[in-house]
């Protein structure tokens, strides 16, 4: 039997980038708020201190940072007639697990979507018919967010302005800025740090895109580039490139993350208490099903507890919202045979590629001088920056040399025709491990009837509870588009002056053991009708109006850019909905 | 904790930047004990194994095995000398030490089954959902080493020539019908390939990429990792020798092939 615990006002399921900014938001209100963490305490001094942080094997290859799936796994297949079998080992995306969440570990690109990918169906319908549409494929279900890009301006900024974003704008207030992505939406005004310095792949790259008149740019960065105090008063520090980022710690304060911009002012409030190692289960409802009163967890000792609370914040990282709704049932699970049902529904992931440049053994790439999220890049052929009419496909791909690292164990290119082992191929390795840059492309995932989330019929975790099931595959639209895009790219490789360019658009299947991103996304869509959608434009519960679903699993589908920053201002967005409207007259703030 | 002394610069190796090691401690024998004090039982690719069309490899550090026997030893030792052979130039997987970190890895937590979820039913699955076998690491190598030893009684792996010896190991590569007691060849195979880049190419640490060869040999400069001065000086031919996380100040590598893949 669970211990019933005294009530707090506030819980968040998860205590990484949303767990922590919901946390201090609140807390700042007065409020008793309880982060509920399943992973252990750690902080950059001491646990991210180098040299043990540079460990290849320790957290490239062995994947020490990520969520324990010797505990809660997650299965997968590619499509729902075959049998979903467990990913024993983490390798095609990594979510995290641990204070500060993936947030620690992750890359630090920070973007923002595109004006037209909040009203995504429309604005196709708009500019290309429905016909066009429905020819792209007639199982893509597309939608739009319920929020504006206008609505959420606001909150871009101030996520940008917590992780200090190093870049250079390119339109602010519709006026183009020389050096900045003259293809973004208007913001505001500048980054708050200057671009990072260009590494030398990237200052090819620049070279081969201008040459062909695209729009190069440096990516926005959550590595800084120089000293920032955030407006939480908090110090970041300038990055020193040092080429353990993603999948690492960074030992300098100078990755955003949740230890650098929110926790040490967090952890400071006497309202606001951190429970690390301790596993929710699920969502407790009253006898109606209307309304949370609380979460059931464990703690790293194998007690259960009953923690009652107001108001319940689902901050797990999106596949684990995604379950912790199922499991909590929190909304009718998607059903893929008649297509209703909202949980699990529009899982959608990132669509990737790129090619290999294999360069003159006289230009030294250098590739461990680098950082998670520098590099340039250009948005010609993001989203919808480019006349599709003639394609027959949506949806585009931003191209870039964003090299950022050169930890052999994961960076040895080989050119094609190279033996996969022996005497030639460690010739090969030598001759271009210094002289080759990856450019990488990276793009929309457009949602499908046949992608979803739900719980898996047999497996379970650590305490008896299903895993959640991944069915997914890209939909042809999108390795259409992938493969047009890489076909530039290849053009961009040899503009570049590359002795050999490989080409390396997205095909089916999708495979589970090769990394291509953490970007996990959908499965709690947010929209403006109950029927298809998890989640109001406020991303609360349309059936349980005290618990509110926060992070990339509210995305309908999938647009160009890494999910982060729109993940961020989507957060703000809902807490100060919160705030300013739900504290004040709590229920739903949408009618359904 | 063993302590391992960084050995001299292997042969050729000096003109790619040897003036800026520390200077070379001699190894001490005693130092390569293991805990229990048990020295090597198998000096490693003695020079009759050693195929003849290749340069013989310098003689390798004893290597005090923990998990595998003399037979699994003596095939992981040849085996791993034909994956990543040395040249006249860089010692290969042997030279590195790549079977020393093999058998720690697998006497340690990731043979045990680390970071691995391990509850059934057992399918075998497509290749788009990965590994599917009940076997931990040190499972999957003690039972394919048994079955190969068994199918090569009369002409071992280890005294084939080069030649033969690649061509098993092709077989193996591309054996997805070939099974060694219940594990396709091709899966023991990319296991072996991994684990040998694993050991090739991680840091010293974990007992492999001895004097951080592997990274000598492509110019990685290791765990030293600050280039804020360095980045924007486009092109530059970086002249450092590698560190390692498990150097101290006198440039010894402590070696501590035990750490936890657990998040800090
Ligand atoms: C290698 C890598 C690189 C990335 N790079 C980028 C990038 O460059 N740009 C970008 O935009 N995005 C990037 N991401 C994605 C980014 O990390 C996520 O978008 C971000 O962390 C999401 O924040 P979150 O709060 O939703 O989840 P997280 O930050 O992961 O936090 C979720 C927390 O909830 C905890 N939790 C989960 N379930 C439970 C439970 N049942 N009980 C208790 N606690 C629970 C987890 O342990 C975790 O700490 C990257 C991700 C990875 C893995
Ligand atoms: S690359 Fe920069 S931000 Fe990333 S871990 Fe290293 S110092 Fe930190």
């Amino acid at each position: 039997m669970a211990d019933v615990l005294p009530s707090v006002d506030v819980i968040t399921i998860g205590v990484g980038l949303t767990g922590a900014m919901a946390g201090l938001e609140l807390a700042k209100l007065g409020l008793k708020v309880v982060g509920l963490e399943r992973g252990s305490p750690r902080d950059t001094v001491p646990d991210f201190q180098s040299p043990a942080i540079h460990d290849e094997l320790r957290f490239s290859i062995r994947k020490a940072m990520m969520q324990d799936n010797t505990k809660v796994a997650v299965t997968f297949r590619n499509s729902s007639d075959q049998t979903a079998l467990p990913v024993r080992r983490w390798e095609g995306f990594l979510p995290g697990q641990g204070l500060g969440g993936a947030f620690v570990h992750w890359n630090g690109q920070t973007y923002r979507a595109q004006v037209a990918d909040f009203i995504y169906r429309t604005h196709l319908i708009q500019r290309y018919g429905e016909k066009f549409l429905e020819a792209c494929g007639p199982e893509l279900t597309i939608q739009d967010w319920g929020v504006t890009y206008d609505e959420l301006e606001p909150y871009y900024d101030r996520f940008e302005y917590l992780c200090g974003v190093s870049g250079k704008a390119g339109n602010i207030k519709g006026q183009t800025q020389p050096g900045g992505n003259p293809l973004e939406a208007p913001r505001a005004r500048e980054y708050p740090t200057p671009p990072m310095k260009e590494p030398y792949f990237a200052a090819i790259f620049r070279k081969g895109a201008e040459s062909l008149g695209y729009h190069p740019y440096p990516q926005p960065s959550a590595n800084l580039s120089q000293p920032y105090t955030n407006p939480e008063g908090l110090e970041l520090q300038q990055c020193v490139f040092c080429g353990f980022c993603e999948r690492y710690a960074c030992e300098h304060f100078a990755k955003a993350s949740p230890q650098t911009i929110v926790l040490p002012k967090l952890l400071k409030m006497s309202n606001y208490e951190l429970r690390c190692n301790c596993e929710v289960l699920r969502i407790n409802l009253d006898s109606t099903g209307k309304k949370a009163t609380g979460v059931t967890y464990i703690d790293a000792a194998g007690r259960e507890y009953e923690q009652p609370a107001d108001l319940v914040l689902l901050t797990a990282f999106s596949l684990n919202n995604v379950r912790t709704l199922l499991l909590s049932k929190i909304g009718e699970p998607y059903d893929p045979k008649t297509g209703t049902g909202v949980i699990g529904r529009n899982y959608a992931y990132q669509t990737t590629g790129g090619a290999t440049v294999f360069l003159d053994e006289s230009i030294n790439v250098n590739p461990f001088m680098a950082s998670g999220a520098n590099g340039t890049i250009i948005d010609d052929f993001g989203g919808d920056n480019f006349d599709h009419s003639q394609l027959g496909f949506i949806g585009g791909q931003y191209v870039g040399a964003i090299v950022t690292n050169g930890r052999p164990i994961e960076f040895h290119p080989t050119p094609p025709g190279t033996p996969t082992w022996g005497l030639q191929w460690k010739k090969a390795v030598v001759q271009h491990y210094n002289h080759t840059i990856a450019v990488q492309q990276h793009g929309t995932s457009t949602a499908s009837r046949l992608n979803y989330l739900d719980l898996d019929p047999t497996y379970k975790d650590a305490w008896g509870q299903p895993l959640l099931r991944m069915t997914f595959d890209f939909p042809d639209n999108d390795t259409r588009m992938s493969q047009y895009v890489a076909d530039k790219v290849v053009q961009i490789g040899n503009a570049m002056g590359g002795k050999m360019v490989v080409r390396g658009g997205t095909k089916r299947p999708y495979n589970s053991t090769v990394y291509q991103t953490t970007h996990n996304c959908g499965g709690a869509i947010m929209g403006a009708d109950p029927r298809t959608s998890a989640v109001n434009r406020f991303q609360q519960s349309w059936e349980v109006p005290n618990v509110f679903s926060i992070g990339a699993s509210s995305f309908p589908q999938n647009f160009t850019y890494n999910p982060s920053g729109t993940v961020g201002a989507l957060a703000y967005w809902t807490l100060d909905a919160i705030k300013n409207q739900y504290l004040k007259s709590p229920g739903p703030l949408v009618p359904s | 904790m063993v302590e391992v002394s960084r050995r001299t610069v292997l042969k050729g190796a000096g003109a790619l930047g040897a003036s800026m090691l520390p200077v070379a401690a001699v190894a001490n024998a005693a130092e390569a004990q293991d805990a229990h004090g048990h020295m090597a039982q198998a000096a490693p690719a003695s020079p009759q194994a050693a195929p003849a069309s290749t340069p013989a490899p310098s003689p390798a550090e004893p290597t005090t095995y923990l998990f595998l026997n003399s037979d699994e030893a003596a095939f992981i030792e040849a085996a791993v000398a034909r994956l990543i052979p040395k040249d006249d130039q860089w010692g290969g997987a042997l030279e590195a030490g790549v079977p020393n970190y093999i058998d720690k890895q697998l006497a340690g937590a990731w043979g045990a089954g680390e970071r691995l979820y391990r509850s059934g039913p057992w399918m075998p699955g497509t290749p788009t959902q990965g590994y599917q076998l009940p076997f931990t690491p040190a499972e999957l190598f003690r039972t394919a080493l048994r079955a190969i030893n068994a199918e090569q009684a009369q002409h071992r792996f280890a005294d084939m020539s080069a030649e033969e010896q690649d061509n098993y190991l092709k077989t193996l590569q591309d054996g997805s019908s070939k099974d060694l007691g219940g594990i396709p060849a091709n899966v023991f195979f990319s296991q072996l390939f991994q684990s040998t880049l694993e050991g090739f190419f991680s840091d010293p640490v974990y007992g492999g990429n001895k004097d951080m060869l592997s990274w000598r040999m492509i110019g990685f400069p290791g765990a030293y990792a600050s280039y804020y001065d360095l980045v924007d000086q486009h092109g530059i031919k970086l002249d450092r020798a590698p560190t390692s996380l498990a150097e101290n100040a006198r440039g010894h590598i402590m070696v501590n092939p035990g750490i936890p893949a657990r998040s800090p």
